[in-house]
């Protein structure tokens, strides 16, 4: 049976590890690769890693850390942050990325989808949304979370999986950092509009939140970092506890 | 020396990163030469099957990967290439596996992308594992079952998970994403 993913992910900024609360407030959380070993070697189903300055000038040290990490872990990684072209896209998998994740680039030109998917195949395009609750709908948001579109998150959805989207990675900015759970009724919503696999991220704080992701939602992956980083659920009592409620998990 | 073959775009460096991590030295190459005096050929690949028969075709290695000798490990795209057609651009492929690769139907989440066990197993590659065994898939098309067939996985439907003939070994998941077990695995190809 498939079973279900538990994915940490390290948002990196120079090189390091960092963590914020509801995108705002950054606190350092250790090397990356040291970290990425560590998750690999707890049973981590995935990893992802999201470049949150991702200037030019620092495109140069994410190359060399993806190089780095490929070289250490064996268990598949998407890097993500300000992807903006194919060419970009070349170089982070020639440097041993399994997959990219785009955001606010795609909302900007859709068609940056297609052009990735036809060249290195969709299961390797993971797109990012960013959502918030405004009161009646769930919109996208670029750019970190800081600008709004106009975008209905459902139909981004459906429209980037037409346009090549292998798997939807998707942040809810109202449960992101709260650690009060992740925002059933959204994912539920995303996994309906699409048929590709769908990742809930935003509000994961302790076992019980991804029982409930998983059995209350057809999301095929959880993922959280301030939780694994400070150690505070560790991935082996996890899934330990996940496996007691029945979920199919490695 | 082990030829780890280079035709398409996609991350082919994961496959040297593993075997580098388990003390092997590999080359990644297109040199029919290379590749045919090689102890052992790995043929990995992702992407799309007409384009990458395509590409195959065009530097001459469908011919050199089916009149190869010594053990062939086909990884994902490599597996479905070795098989008899693909319905991914309705492509005829190597024909080593007499096999015919379909598209997952019905309603559920397509690619089939995580990790999943075993079925049935009955492989040389997977010595010392047993069904319970998790390795890492990411995939929309699959290898039906046959005679060729060594191992089953089930997504949807049951499905070739390693295909084996003669000096021809596939796999339908990744090893050199699949952590301990995917090492294994590999350890066992090379053994060989």
């Amino acid at each position: 049976m498939l079973k279900k993913r538990i994915i940490p992910c390290l948002d990196i900024r120079n090189g390091r590890t960092v963590k914020g609360v509801n995108f705002e407030g950054i606190r350092d959380a250790g090397d990356p690769v040291e970290l990425a070993k560590k998750y690999a070697a707890e049973g981590a189903d995935e990893l992802v890693f999201l470049d949150i300055t991702a200037t030019v000038e620092n495109r140069t040290t994410l190359l060399e850390l993806v190089e780095r990490i490929a070289a250490e872990i064996d268990i598949p990684f998407t890097v993500g942050g300000g992807i903006q072209s194919v060419e970009e896209v070349r170089r982070l998998i020639w440097a041993g990325a399994d997959k990219v994740s785009v955001n606010s680039a795609a909302v900007r030109r859709p068609e940056l989808l297609s052009e990735i998917a036809s060249e290195f195949g969709s299961q390797c395009l993971v797109l990012a949304i960013d959502t918030q609750f405004n009161g009646n709908d769930w919109k996208v948001f670029v750019k970190g979370g800081r600008e709004e579109t106009s975008l209905q998150t459902a139909d981004w959805a459906r429209y980037a999986v037409e346009l090549g989207a292998g798997e939807i990675l998707l942040t809810s900015m109202n449960h992101d950092g709260t650690k009060n759970g992740f925002a059933l009724e959204i994912t539920q919503a995303i996994c309906e509009a699409v048929q590709v696999p769908v990742i809930a991220s935003g509000g994961a704080g302790k076992a019980e939140d991804f029982a409930s992701l998983f059995t209350q939602t057809k999301a095929t992956a959880g993922l959280a970092a301030s939780i694994f980083h400070y150690n505070e659920l560790p991935i082996p009592s996890l899934k330990k506890y996940l496996n007691t409620q029945n979920i199919p998990i490695r | 020396m082990i030829a780890i073959i280079n035709y398409n775009a996609g991350n082919i460096r994961s496959v040297q990163n593993a075997l580098t991590r388990l003390g092997y030295e590999s080359v990644l190459t297109d040199d029919p030469a290379t590749i045919r005096a090689a102890e052992k050929v790995i043929f990995p690949g992702v992407g799309e099957a007409k384009s990458a028969m395509q590409q195959l075709k065009a530097k001459g290695l469908d011919q050199v990967v089916k009149s190869l000798t010594q053990p062939v490990l086909g990884i994902c795209l490599g597996l479905q290439l070795m098989c008899e057609s693909s319905e991914e651009g309705h492509v005829d492929c190597l024909g080593i596996f007499p096999h015919k690769v379909l598209r997952f139907r019905g309603e559920a989440i397509v690619p089939h992308m995580g990790w999943n066990n075993f079925e049935s197993l009955n492989s040389a590659l997977c010595e010392g594992l047993d069904i319970t065994a998790n390795v890492y898939y990411v995939h929309s098309y699959y290898a039906e079952l046959g005679a060729q067939t060594s191992a089953v996985c089930h997504y949807i439907t049951p499905f070739s998970a390693i295909l084996e003939k003669a000096n021809f070994y596939a796999t339908q998941f990744h090893p050199e994403k699949s952590a301990d077990i995917g090492n294994l695995i590999l350890k066992n190809f090379l053994a060989l």
